[in-house]
This record gives C-alpha cells, structure tokens and sequence, in this order.
C-alpha cells in the first residue's frame, strides 16, 4: 500500500522514462537566463558604461598597435632636435614625433605607449594582487568565524589605521627600487578594503538559507565553499576589483609622481606626469597634456565600468 | 556613549603601539643605515656615531627607548642628518602649515561634497543630477598631483592670479591653489556617496511613513532622510582625511609650501630615518583619532550603537 | 455623499521590461465611518490603489482616473497641497513596523512633528497629546515610551505607535495597509480590536488592504476582491462571504484554511504503526550566548532557544510546531537535524543517537532527513539551475549515477512534485515563489528520505498556492510513507496539516496532543489565547467570539520569569528558576503546568 522508501529510484518505469526523455529534448531548447546573463543585458542597456569600455579597449589597442606605427623608439634621442624642444619638439606629424618630444629628447609617443602600458599593467596586477589576498583572507575569516575571525579581522582593523603611503614610500626608499618592491608595496595594503567586504558578504552568505539546504544535503564544507560559496562572491569581487584597477593606477602614480616608483628607462603615467608638470614653465604643454589625456582616459573609462558593472551586479537591483 | 568612546580608546592604544613597532623594525631592517652614505667613514667615526644615537644597543632596547622617549616626553628623537635639529623641531616647523591648508580642504570637501551629492538626489534623473554625476566622475579621476600642475597653468601661467607656490605666512592667495588642488577628488568622491546613499534613504520605508504625514520635502530631508543618509559618508570620511593628509606631501612639494610632506620626502631621500618615522607615526596618530572620531559620530548618528 | 470617491484609476510602472499595469481602471467609493476591506494576493494592485491615492507611488509610476476627496482630486494636487490632506485628513499605516519608523528619532519627535505641521502644536501641548494617544493605543509604561527609539520597542509596540500617530489628528480615513502581517497572531488580535475600538469611538473611516480573509471577515462592512488590478467581486461582509458570486472568491474562501473546519483540502493519511517511534527527541536544549550591554565589555548570557523539549514521531506521521516568533520552534529544527548541536538532550533516529556525531558519521543520516525551508527564493543557490539544486543531494548519496541518469531522476521528481519539466534548465529567480518552493520540496524529496522538517514551509506563499502545496505534502506522504514536522506560526494551516501538535512557549513545550484535542479541548491557557486569537473567516463567527487575552506583551525570552508567566503563583512564591511540569492528562494529550486561567487574567501585565 505504502511506498518504502528503500524502494529503488531505477524501478521508473521504461514507458514513463521515454516520455520524460522527450520532455528532456524539448527542454534543452528552453535555456534559463543566469543572473550573470541578466547582469551582461544591464551592463549592455547601461550606455555610459558601454561607451567607457570601448574607450578602454580603444586605449589597450592603441597601446598594443602603438609601437608599429610609432617612427621612433622609446629610447632613440633625437639628437637633432633636443637642443630646442620648446621650438622644434613640439607634436608633428612631418617629424614623426606625433606627441612632441620629452624633456631629454626622446620620443613621446612611444613614451607614452610605454607609460600607458607599464600603468595598466601594474594596475591590474595590483588589483589582482589585493583581490586574491584580500577574497581569500575575507572568505576564510567570514566562513570560519569564532575566534578565528575575530582574530583576523581585529588584525585588519589595525593594520587599515596604518597611513599606508607612507609605508610604501618607506619600503620605496628603504629597498631598492624594482617593480617587484613596487607590487608587493601596493599589494601589502591594498587588499585590506577588500577582505573587509568579502567577509560581509561571506557572512551574510553563510546565514542564506540554501548553505543549510546544501549542509542538510550532507555536502562537505570544501563543496559548500566551492559550489556555493565561492560563485555568488564573484559578482562583488569582479565589481570591486574594476574600481581597484584605477586605484592602484592612482596609487603607482602617486609615488612615481614622487620620483619613487618606477625607474629609468621604465616609465608610467605618474612619471610622465610628474615630468610634464615640472617643464611647463618651459612652455612644453605637450609634455604634460598627452600622458594626462592618456592618464584621464583610462582612469574614468574605469571608473565608468565599475560602475556600471556594480548597477548591473548589486544584489540590491535584484 | 561614553561607555562607547572608551572602548574604541582602549583599542586605539595598542594599534598606536604596534604601528609604532612596525615602523621601527621596517627601519631596523632597511639594508644600510644614514651613514652609510658614498664616501665611506672610517670605522671608529662611525662606531662613534653609531653610539651617540644608540645604535649599538641590542634591537629590543633601541625599540623601548624609542616608544618611552615618544609616549613620555612626544620625543622623536634626534635627526640622523641635521645635527643640530631634532626631530621634533622639524615636524613643529612644518606641520603648522600642513595642518592648516589640510583643514581648510577637508572642510571644504566636506561641506561642497555633501551639498552637492544631496542636490543630486532630491533633483535625481534630472540635468542637474547628471551633471553633477558626470563632474564628480571626471573630478575623481583628478589626483592633487594632475590638479596641481592645471591649476598653475591656469591661475599662474595663463591668467597670471595667483602665485605658483610658496606660503607666506599664509596668505589666502598662496592657500587657494593647494587647498583646491588637495580637495577636488575627495570632494567628488564624498559627493558620489552622499548621492547615492541619499538616494537609497529616500527610498526605504520610514521616508514613506513620513511623507504620508504631509511632512514637505525640506523638512523630511533635514529631520528624517540626513542622519542615515550621513552614516556612509561618515565612514569614509575617516580614510579620506588620512588619504588628504598623505596627499599634501605633493602639495608641499610642488607649491613649496614648507609643509612637512617637503621634510619627509626629503629625509625619504636621504635616508633620514628618524625623520621619516617620526612624521609617519605623526600621521598615523591623526589616522587613529581621526578614525576614533569618524566611530564617535557614526554611534551619534546610529541610535542602535550602544555596545 | 462618499468621503473618497475613486473612478477609474489605474497605475501603471515603467520598467525595463516595458510598461506594467499594476491597477486597471477600477472604481470605489468610501463611505464615512465605515470599514472597507480590501483583499487580494501579491500582484492583485491592492496596496498601490491606495499609494496612488496618497501620491506615494514610486517615481516611475504614472495613474489615471480621478480620487476624488472632498471636492479635491487626490491624484492632481501640487505637493504642497496634498501635505494639508495627508497625516491629517488621511492617514496611513503601513505592513512593516520595523522599517517603517524613523529609526534615529525619539518616538515623541515622531510623533509630534505631524501635530507641529497640521495643527501648530508644540512644546508641552503637543507631547501631551502624544502621551494621551500612545496611552489610547494601550502602550505600557507610555511616559518612558516617548523617549525611547523605536528600536527599542517590540513590533507590536511599533504598529501601535503607528495607529497612534495616524490618529493624532483625527483623521476622516485610515488607510491600514497589511497592519498586521507581520504580528504575531495574539498581537494581531489586540491590534485589530483597537482598531475597531478606534473606529467607534472617532468615527474614522478605515480602508483595510489585506490578503487575510480572517482578518476582513472580523473587521470590515464592505469588501472588494482584487486580482492581477482589477475588482473581481464587491459587496457587504456577509454576501461575500455566504454568497460569492466570482469563482475567484469561491476559490479563495475554499483555499483558505480554517481552525474551525479541519480536512478543507485532501485527507490526511491515519498513521498506522505506533509501535515504534522513528525518531525520539529527549530534553533538547540549545542555548546561544547574547552580549548583553553591561559593563565595560559587555556580558555574555546564554539565550535559552530551545529549554528542554521532548516529544516522538512515528512513521508516517506529521507532528505540528506552532509557536509566536521567539518560541525556538525553528532552533528546534535544526537541532533535530543537527544543524545547529544541541546544547543539551538527545536526539535519536530509529533508535540511534544522532546528537554530537562527528560531521562525516552524520552523513548517512542525512539521506534520510531533510529539509524544506520558509523563504522559497533564499533557500535556493540563485547560480544554479533549479535541476542542479535538486539534483545536489543526489550527487552526495548517490555518487555512481551518470548525469544523464541524474537528469531523469531530477525529471521524475519534478513531475511529482507538479513541476514542468520543461524548467529544468530555468534559475530561481524565473520562477514564481510558489514554483519554488516545489523546488524546494523536491530537493528534499529527491533521495525518498523518511523525514521532512517543514519550517515555515508555506507561509510566504498566497493562500491559492499554499493549499496546493499543503496538498502535494500530503500526496507525498501518502506515496512515500514519509514523516513530517511540519513548523509553522499559523494555527490553521497546522491544523489542516498535521496528525498531532507541540505547542511552543519561549523554547518550551507547553502542549502536546491529538489535532482535534488540541482544538476542541485546549487546556493550557497559552493554547487557548493562541487558538481564540485566530480569525476565522466568516464574519457571522468572527465578529461575535471571545477572546481571551492574558495580560501583558510576549516578553523578551532573555527575562528570568518570562518562562513562568502562566504560573505566576511560583514567580510570586519566589521561586523563579521553577520549570513547570509537563504532565500527561489524557490518552496522547500532555500540558505543562500551570495557573487556572481565571487567576491569570485577573492580574495585571507582568
């Protein structure tokens, strides 16, 4: 009369297995819309956001074809014209030099290719940095809780009232000065904000009510981080770690602007900058106004797309 | 409340220590001390110099009479490169000067950030939100190292207003450019987050109930919607006045002010470590109280803070 | 002549996905004094008639038609003109107690401003006032009130301070939109005759907005039906009750449950086999440490969640848990399943003890006991297609299965549970709540365990979908000869539901019996308080019962003597860690000991 539930699954019966079959086919054709789905059909409706990521890409490409278009190295000086850069260094197209010159005679073209490049690259790899120290610490103290996270983030409260620049610049100055010294400077104190919000969002996860589904499921806790856990963080992650690309361009320019960061040969944006500003009393704007176009251009086109992605991800406009 | 503030001094204590530590051992450990310059000294000068400063003291003594020295007497020490100046003489010369443009600009910051990010929310989807939005975008991407140079093309080089650096006892002509160039991206950043946590404000539950008393829009802004509103922001204000002070080591730098960021990133380039830790662990006492005060008027704004 | 006269409103919002008519074209009128009730399930519009009306729609709504009030239509005021309306002609209160006060404001601030914009009251006049009202709405303690936040007040303390601002100025209409719904029933009842009391006494006219039969058949005169913005029905109480005339209504009324009429939906399956319990619960405590503000650091005291339950369920059974919020019936089920390690007590599975098992021992247990939780949407992975959440715990106990082996397994099941097929590749958030909480029963129900822990199972879902539900856990039961603790805050659905049921008092039990006993012979005064403060949904009944109330608010858990409020003769012997007995009074009927009922609601609050 009654069912036991020891009763084999397979004891479906053969007519009934092929209808559902069929069922099955006609499902395939019916795809569901994932949140990441929904998010892309946001970010896409989102014009202003859009049109900063083409100007981004425009930018990258620009710095990937720059060098083939480019007349002259980043190294070459040109000698026949360094002795009056105010007069004849300026940007022109007969020259070759279609930014002008810098302020020791080379090309500013290939210059800024370079800076832009070397920015973009440290800022990303910077970003990238802070996000995996910071999602892993945060994830761990948020999941494991206790003491455990107490500890951790007691830890992180102290180290965040640690005026952090100024330990760069310490680092900066104390060691010598690579780009290695550069990331791990930036790297060392840039994922604090982050673990701070992975855990929030790790602890507010933890308490949803399908991690108990999946505990009551008899899933282990390495299962649980990775299936469940682990993929509704990456909307705030991917969000947080667009904004921390321009902050770590800001940051690497800031100490380069210093004369800390990068070295000669090596430049960036801040160095270039920090170049620029320094000859305008020679009437040399160009030197100043290329890399800051360059350096306004890729800073707000991120801005721009954090943005966007964080309309497009929040779980609030859900 | 008070119970409140004691708490969060108890905890502010050690983390002056331990930041206090840090930054003694990160220069304990930098390879090369201040006298090992180019032309080497000879050894017994150098053990001289060395004892002097107490240098040849065993790590943990060198350490306790620093921290002794800072928490009994406010004692940095003496500097590694100016004989006859001390530490404290350095950072009593600049950070008047510092403090005061730093103040001005976070207040300015504040005020104009705030209003700004308010108007943008009462007035939401219409030009002048989006104008406000796009300012504060641009202004944000705006460092004081990209306004700096700007501004002195503008105001000095091409309208000839202002002077293009120096202080001057701390004539308002000389302060208007730092202050400007120091305060312009905090200021759009404060107001992107005014806007946008008054926004979320104005949406939730109790703004209703107050509108369906038939209260008017001022006085449900002012008395209802400020206060939580404020509380975002509030937490941010305390990384930003750090972040403003550490930005005004540019500022010193390129008007020449005579600020302390000019006698840092000078003892930064000399090696002058005394000096460098010193104005570190200045700056990092003004990050913890200023941090302790944002946490003070956080619970003033948020009734349900009584732990 | 009408005191609202609304014709042909409709409300329509702007959205991504094109424009969505919320109210279409419906007119209504309000008579002076009267009640009119408002029902209808989410969607139906209802709330948004009245947010029109009050100009509160959000910015991307757009209305038609008239509201005509008093010569003014409501819909075409400047803002400033409809402030000299609403709070003072018109007022309204609102579902959410929580969030709906300002939480920085002291109550008397609140509350004065409305008096300071409409009548120019100030100072000592105006706290007066506010003082006599929140003494008129029966708030304890009303002079220390005033100066509290509303954080620091208890839901029911919230939404009378609601009604007692609304009524500051005299209102000619009180807008109540779901004033109740998230009350506990005891405080609903004491809500809803204060309302009735304050509709006497200041001949205000209310316009109740509900989805609870129950609560319109107690309170209203007239009732609108609404459905997907339009009216579907419209007449007095009685007719819509005794005689609907649109299938909607019929279907409404027959779905919802009712305390006095067991068996509405499909017949429970009698249990069989009471020889050997499946699963004993002994003296379960789960205790949680609270930061109390005391001290410098705080101090640490322990919640009793759950203090000392036992009860046993046998095979094919369904053991009902009702409680009020705070009562530990939800701690208690996670206690069963181990997800939260009972302090104290044991737990035992066939015979087994399942308490402190190490996680991986626990697992083979896990097969057989399952879960199906209250918010539908929350207990689903939103990253994951409804097949792979139901086929999770397939993955776990039945690892050798081949995905498209997988695949068919989750497809029978969705059938089972009245799913289509079709949806296998769909996302939560696709679905409507109703079609998840299937997935989440099927979840559940994917391994054929032997017993479903039911928390709050149906009680986010509208009336409709919760009678199907119910039926389909029945039809399980049925097919599978599953067990179930079947959790829940509303009595009548436990009611339709269950073989027996606990009832939960501040983490312990204070009544266990047979349904029909529980029902028609409650002996524990807490039983009975709970049971007469259901609304029932037929008005002849409901506006003629008795009520009992005991004296005073549910106190806060963490109070010493809140655990003896029903045997205050021990508390006044000063014997305040007593734990009243649970004793056995009839044939599968226990009560914990208690005070006449009599004695109690002589005596003042606690």
């Amino acid at each position: 009369m009654v069912t036991r539930p020891g009763q084999k699954p397979e004891t479906i019966g053969t007519i009934r297995n092929e209808r559902i079959v069929e069922k099955l086919v006609e499902a395939e054709k019916v795809k569901g819309r994932s949140l990441w789905q929904d998010a892309a059909g946001r970010f896409t409706r989102n014009r202003a956001a859009v049109a900063a990521l083409v100007t981004l890409l425009a930018v990258v490409i620009f710095t990937l074809l720059g060098p083939f278009i480019a007349q002259w190295s980043n190294e070459e000086i040109d000698w026949a014209r360094m002795g009056d850069i105010a007069g004849q260094g300026g940007p022109s197209i007969e020259t070759g030099h279609y930014f002008g010159l810098d302020e020791v005679g080379r090309d500013l073209f290939a210059r800024t290719i370079q800076a832009t490049q070397t920015s973009l690259i440290v800022g990303v790899i910077g970003a990238l940095m802070a996000v995996i120290i910071g999602t892993l610490y945060g994830a761990i103290s948020g999941f494991v809780g206790g003491w455990v996270d107490n500890l951790m983030m007691r830890t992180v409260d102290i180290l965040i009232a640690v005026p952090y620049m100024f330990i760069i610049i310490l680092l900066m100055v104390m060691f010598e000065r690579s780009f290695l010294m550069l990331f791990v400077g930036i790297g060392v104190v840039s994922w604090l904000e982050m673990s701070r919000i992975v855990r929030g969002q790790t602890l507010s996860l933890k308490h949803r009510e399908f991690i108990e589904a999946a505990q009551a499921a008899g899933v282990g806790w390495f299962t649980i981080v990775r299936r469940h856990i682990l993929p509704n963080l990456m909307g705030v992650v991917v969000v947080y770690a667009t904004l921390l690309v321009p902050q770590m361009i800001l940051v690497e320019s800031f100490i380069s602007f210093l004369g800390l960061g990068v070295q000669e040969p090596n430049t960036s944006l801040g160095a270039l900058i920090s170049k620029g500003a320094s000859t305008i009393i020679y009437g040399t704007i160009w030197q100043l106004a290329w890399p800051l176009v360059f350096f306004l251009l890729t800073i707000i086109s991120l801005f721009f797309i954090g943005d966007g992605l964080r309309d497009a991800l929040d779980p609030k406009e859900r | 409340m008070l119970r409140y503030i004691l708490r969060r001094l108890l905890i502010a204590i050690p983390t002056l220590l331990i930041l206090i530590i840090i930054c003694f051992l990160l220069m304990y450990a930098a390879p090369g001390g201040p006298f090992t310059s180019e032309r080497p000294l000879p050894p017994q000068v150098l053990a001289n110099i060395e004892a002097k400063y107490g240098l040849n003291d065993p790590l943990p003594v060198q350490m306790w009479n620093y921290v002794v020295g800072i928490v009994t007497r406010f004692d940095f020490g003496p500097s590694f490169i100016y004989k006859d100046r001390d530490v404290n003489d350095i950072i009593a010369q600049g950070f008047p000067v510092t403090l005061t443009y730093g103040t001005i600009s976070f207040v300015i910051a504040t005020l104009v950030g705030v209003s700004l990010g308010v108007l943008a929310a009462i007035r939401h989807n219409t030009l002048l939100d989006y104008i406000a939005v796009g300012a504060t975008f641009s202004a944000q991407a705006l460092p004081n190292f990209v306004m700096a140079p700007i501004l002195v093309i503008i105001f000095t080089w091409q309208l000839g207003w202002l002077p293009g650096g120096g202080w001057n006892g701390g004539q308002w002509q000389y302060v208007v450019m730092p202050v400007i160039a120091l305060s312009t991206s905090y200021m759009a950043s404060i107001a992107r987050i005014t806007r946008s946590s008054m926004l979320e404000t104005l949406h939730s539950n109790f703004i209703r109930t107050a509108k369906a008393k038939g209260l008017s829009t001022r006085t449900i802004i002012r008395r209802h919607a400020m206060k939580p509103a404020m509380m975002p922001v509030v937490s941010y204000l305390g990384p930003a006045f750090v972040a403003m002070i550490t930005g005004s080591v540019v500022i010193d730098l390129y008007f020449s002010t005579g600020g302390i960021g000019q006698s840092f990133v000078n003892s930064a380039l000399n090696r002058d470590y005394a000096v460098m830790l010193g104005v570190t662990i200045l700056y990092g006492t003004l990050t913890i109280i200023f941090n302790l005060l944002a946490d003070v008027a956080y619970a003033w704004l948020d009734p349900k803070i009584r732990y | 002549m009408a005191l609202l006269d609304v014709k042909n409103l409709s409300v329509t919002f702007d959205t991504p996905d094109g424009q969505i008519e919320a109210v279409k074209n419906v007119s209504f009128h309000i008579e002076p004094g009267e009640c009119l009730g408002i029902v209808g399930e989410s969607g139906s519009g209802k709330s948004q008639t009245f947010m029109a009306a009050m100009g509160l729609l959000a910015e991307n709504g757009t209305t038609g038609g008239t509201v005509d009030y008093d010569g003014h239509d409501l819909l075409h005021l400047t803002p400033e003109e409809h402030n000299r309306i609403r709070g003072d002609q018109i007022s309204m209160i609102f579902q959410d107690p929580l969030t709906a006060l300002t939480p920085h404001m002291r109550i008397v601030d609140q509350m004065a401003e409305v008096l300071h914009e409409h009548k120019g009251l100030t100072g000592a006049r105006a706290r007066a006032l506010c003082l006599e009202w929140l003494t008129r709405v029966r708030i304890p303690e009303a002079e220390r009130r005033l100066r509290q936040f509303p954080h620091e007040l208890s839901g029911g303390m919230r939404q009378r301070v609601m009604i007692a601002m609304a009524m500051l100025c005299n209102p000619r209409l009180l807008i109540a939109d779901e004033p109740t719904t998230a009350l506990d029933v005891t405080v609903q009842a004491e809500i809803l005759d204060l309302m009735v009391e304050l509709q006497k006494q200041e001949g205000t006219a209310i316009a109740l907005i509900t989805h609870d039969m129950g609560v319109v058949a107690r309170m209203c005169d007239r009732i609108q039906v609404m459905r997907l913005g339009e009216f579907v029905e419209q007449g007095p109480a009685d007719e819509i009750f005794h005689a609907p005339k649109h299938d909607y209504t019929r279907m409404l009324l027959r779905a919802m449950p009712r305390i006095d009429e067991p068996n509405k939906g499909k017949p429970l399956v009698p249990v069989t086999d009471r020889s050997e319990p499946i699963l004993k619960v002994e003296d379960v405590k789960v205790h949680f440490p609270v930061r109390l503000d005391q001290g410098l650091f705080g101090k640490t005291v322990p919640l009793k969640a759950v203090d000392g339950v036992s009860f046993d369920l046998y095979a094919s059974e369904t053991i009902g848990i009702v409680g009020e919020s705070g009562c530990g019936k939800s701690t208690l089920a996670r206690a069963v399943l181990q997800l939260i390690p009972p302090t104290l007590g044991s737990v035992s599975w066939l015979g087994k003890p399942i308490v402190g098992l190490p996680r991986k021992q626990m697992i083979p247990y896990r097969k057989d006991l399952q879960i199906v939780f209250q918010d539908p949407l929350a207990s689903l992975n939103p990253r994951m297609t409804i097949a792979a959440s139901i086929a999770e715990p397939l993955r776990t106990f039945q690892p050798g299965l081949t995905s498209r082996q997988r695949k068919l397994e989750v497809a029978a099941m969705m059938e089972k549970v009245g799913l289509d097929q079709r949806m296998i590749n769909r996302y939560p958030h696709e679905l409507s709540g109703g079609q998840n909480q299937r997935v989440g029963i099927a979840r559940a129900m994917i391994n054929r365990p032997r017993l479903i822990i039911c928390d709050e199972a149906v009680s986010a879902l509208d009336v409709s979908i919760q009678a199907q539900v119910i039926d389909l856990l029945k039809d399980l039961q049925r097919e599978f000869g599953l067990s179930m603790i079947f959790i829940s805050h509303d009595l009548s659905v436990v009611r339709e539901i269950s073989h027996r049921i606990l009832v939960l008092y501040l983490g312990r039990a204070v009544e266990l019996a047979d349904r029909d006993a529980i029902y028609g012979d409650a002996r524990h005064p807490y039983t009975r308080a709970l049971i007469s403060a259901v609304p029932v949904p037929d008005p002849r009944i409901e506006k003629t019962r008795q009520r009992i109330k005991i004296p005073g608010e549910l106190p806060s858990p963490l109070d010493p003597g809140a655990s003896l409020r029903f045997l205050t003769s021990k508390l006044a012997a000063g014997d305040r860690n007593y734990v009243p007995e649970f004793r056995k009074v009839d044939v599968q009927h226990w009560v914990a000991e208690h005070d006449p009922l009599e004695d109690l609601l002589e005596q003042k609050a606690v």
